[in-house]
């Protein structure tokens, strides 16, 4: 299997203060990697650099093999990223939001690939209503839309389900596995959901206080702990000193 | 009626006041900026008690001319600020789209603005003051020019600005060409203004091109001076505040505060 993301030594520091820890870490072509830990981890820091929005202390970057973010160009072109923080413009309908990131991503023939994935998220029924009329569930599915837009190769999900029911959260659960199967796509994910991590994660790296303090599949995490599930895994690290 | 509750009530309107930058404009700056523009512009009325030929013209003119720069300004801040009140910031720059890319998209959008905004208002001088923009001839396009890049140039200062101080200094988006208005010379020539504030008004690209409308109203002269000094200016000033947004830009990424704008 390629590597398709290998962070290297990532640093982040804020005068004295540190918020990513020299952490180093790669992801396989067709994985699904949980990015894990407490508020303040250091977990959005370390997307926001390997997407090239921050930019790092020291550590680098490899994305399919080339240099973040001197190629930030070429590598964006097959990246995408969804946030449940971010937002797509409210005022604009859910078509002009999908074409107007279709046409950012230079997609030929977007028209096509923006109606298979209204079909594909079931979308149609919203299709020309305003985004900020939306409700959490149609908006995540709209932004996951909006995140395959481009066939990305390298996804990164934040807390995609944050703020959605159980029900409509199971059903973004099932759409990202069949996306995952269906399109080969790599996933990096990150959540406090951790019995979504035991679903979806092939992998899952625990950061706290900036650094990494596990990682493993989740069944090799709980076995190594000793402990029920995930959960309690979780609640053990994130109360640990690093 | 509780004293005590009305004092807690002061208090919190002015906790804002020493970190609100609207608020700080609102009792410093734009006071000051109305008796400036309007005491300057009375000045120059009653230092030509014999009247000043087409100073109607001038001063609807100035009036027009002042329009591109402010809205010329506004597209560029406003599309960057769009971005920010709608959290879609981030979305936006980790697709392939250039900074570069982003800047050409304001300076078109400017120009769509411009050209409906100076027709609204040619057309709404021309019916109700029988004032022919158009009667500047082909002088027109220079002016109209070196104003629509003064405004891009002051929407690049302004967005830098936002950038650095995140949207507690969105005002400047709206307010940055009235902030700079009385020193322009919009309505009334430079030399009305205080010799010590004469260079700093020539330093504007803007004020020589509203010193050259006003020269081609009233005494019918082409201000080909004011147009070189205007586009000469307009350069620099590009250069500079081009390189400010840039460094602004890398700025909010080492600092990390680029998705902070959005909270």
């Amino acid at each position: 299997m390629q590597t398709l993301l290998k962070v290297s030594n990532l640093t982040k520091t804020y005068g004295t203060f540190t918020a990513v820890n020299n952490i180093s870490f790669q992801v396989q072509e067709g994985e699904i990697l949980g990015l894990l830990g407490p508020n303040g981890a250091g977990k959005t820091t370390t997307i926001q650099m390997i997407l090239g929005l921050i930019i790092p202390t020291s550590g680098t970057v490899k994305i399919f093999g080339k240099d973040m973010p001197k190629n930030s160009h070429e590598i964006l072109q097959q990246v995408n990223f969804s946030s449940a923080y971010v937002s797509l413009p409210t005022n604009l309908k859910v078509w002009e939001n999908l074409y107007t990131f279709a046409r950012l991503y230079e997609v030929p023939n977007y028209k096509e690939k923006v109606k298979e994935l209204v079909d594909f998220f079931d979308i149609t029924p919203f299709f020309d209503k305003l985004y900020g009329s939306l409700s959490s569930g149609q908006s995540t599915r709209v932004n996951l839309a909006k995140s395959l837009l481009n066939s990305p190769r390298l996804l990164f999900l934040d807390e995609p389900t944050s703020s959605l029911d159980p029900d409509i959260a199971d059903r973004i659960r099932k759409y990202l596995k069949q996306v995952q199967k269906e399109k080969n796509v790599t996933i990096v994910y990150t959540t406090h959901n951790m019995a979504e991590v035991e679903e979806l994660c092939d992998r899952a790296i625990f950061i706290n206080e900036g650094k990494i303090v596990t990682e493993g599949t989740p069944k090799e995490l709980i076995k190594k702990f000793g402990l029920k599930d995930l959960n309690e895994v979780f609640i053990k690290l994130a109360r640990e000193e690093t | 009626m509780s004293l005590t509750r009305i004092y807690a009530l002061l208090l919190r309107y002015l906790y804002l006041y020493p970190r609100s930058i609207p608020r700080i404009l609102d009792i410093v700056f734009w006071p000051i900026v109305d008796l400036l523009i309007w005491g300057w512009l009375t000045l120059y009325l009653q230092q030509s008690r014999a009247g000043i030929p087409g100073i109607v013209s001038a001063l609807l003119g100035a009036m027009v001319f002042w329009n591109f720069i402010q809205r010329s300004q506004q597209a560029v801040s406003i599309a960057f600020l769009e971005e920010v009140w709608e959290r879609n910031l981030l979305n936006l720059f980790v697709t392939p789209v250039r900074v570069g890319e982003f800047l050409a998209s304001t300076v078109l959008i400017g120009v769509v603005r411009l050209a409906l905004i100076g027709g609204v208002l040619s057309i709404a001088a021309l019916a109700f003051f029988r004032f022919n923009i158009f009667s500047f001839g082909l002088l027109l396009i220079p002016f109209a020019i070196n104003l629509f890049v003064f405004g891009w140039v002051l929407g690049l200062i302004a967005t830098s600005i936002i950038l650095r101080f995140g949207q507690s200094a969105q005002i400047l988006a709206f307010a940055l060409t009235m902030l700079i208005q009385p020193f322009v010379a919009v309505f009334y020539p430079v030399s009305v203004l205080p010799v010590f504030l004469r260079p700093v008004s020539l330093a504007i690209p803007a004020a020589h091109v509203f010193e050259g409308m006003r020269q081609v109203v009233i005494t019918g002269v082409v201000p080909w001076s004011e147009l070189i000094w205007a586009t000469g200016l307009n350069i620099v000033w590009f250069l500079v505040s081009l390189w400010l947004f840039l460094k602004m830009f890398d700025y909010v990424r080492v600092q990390g505060h680029l998705h902070k704008l959005v909270d």
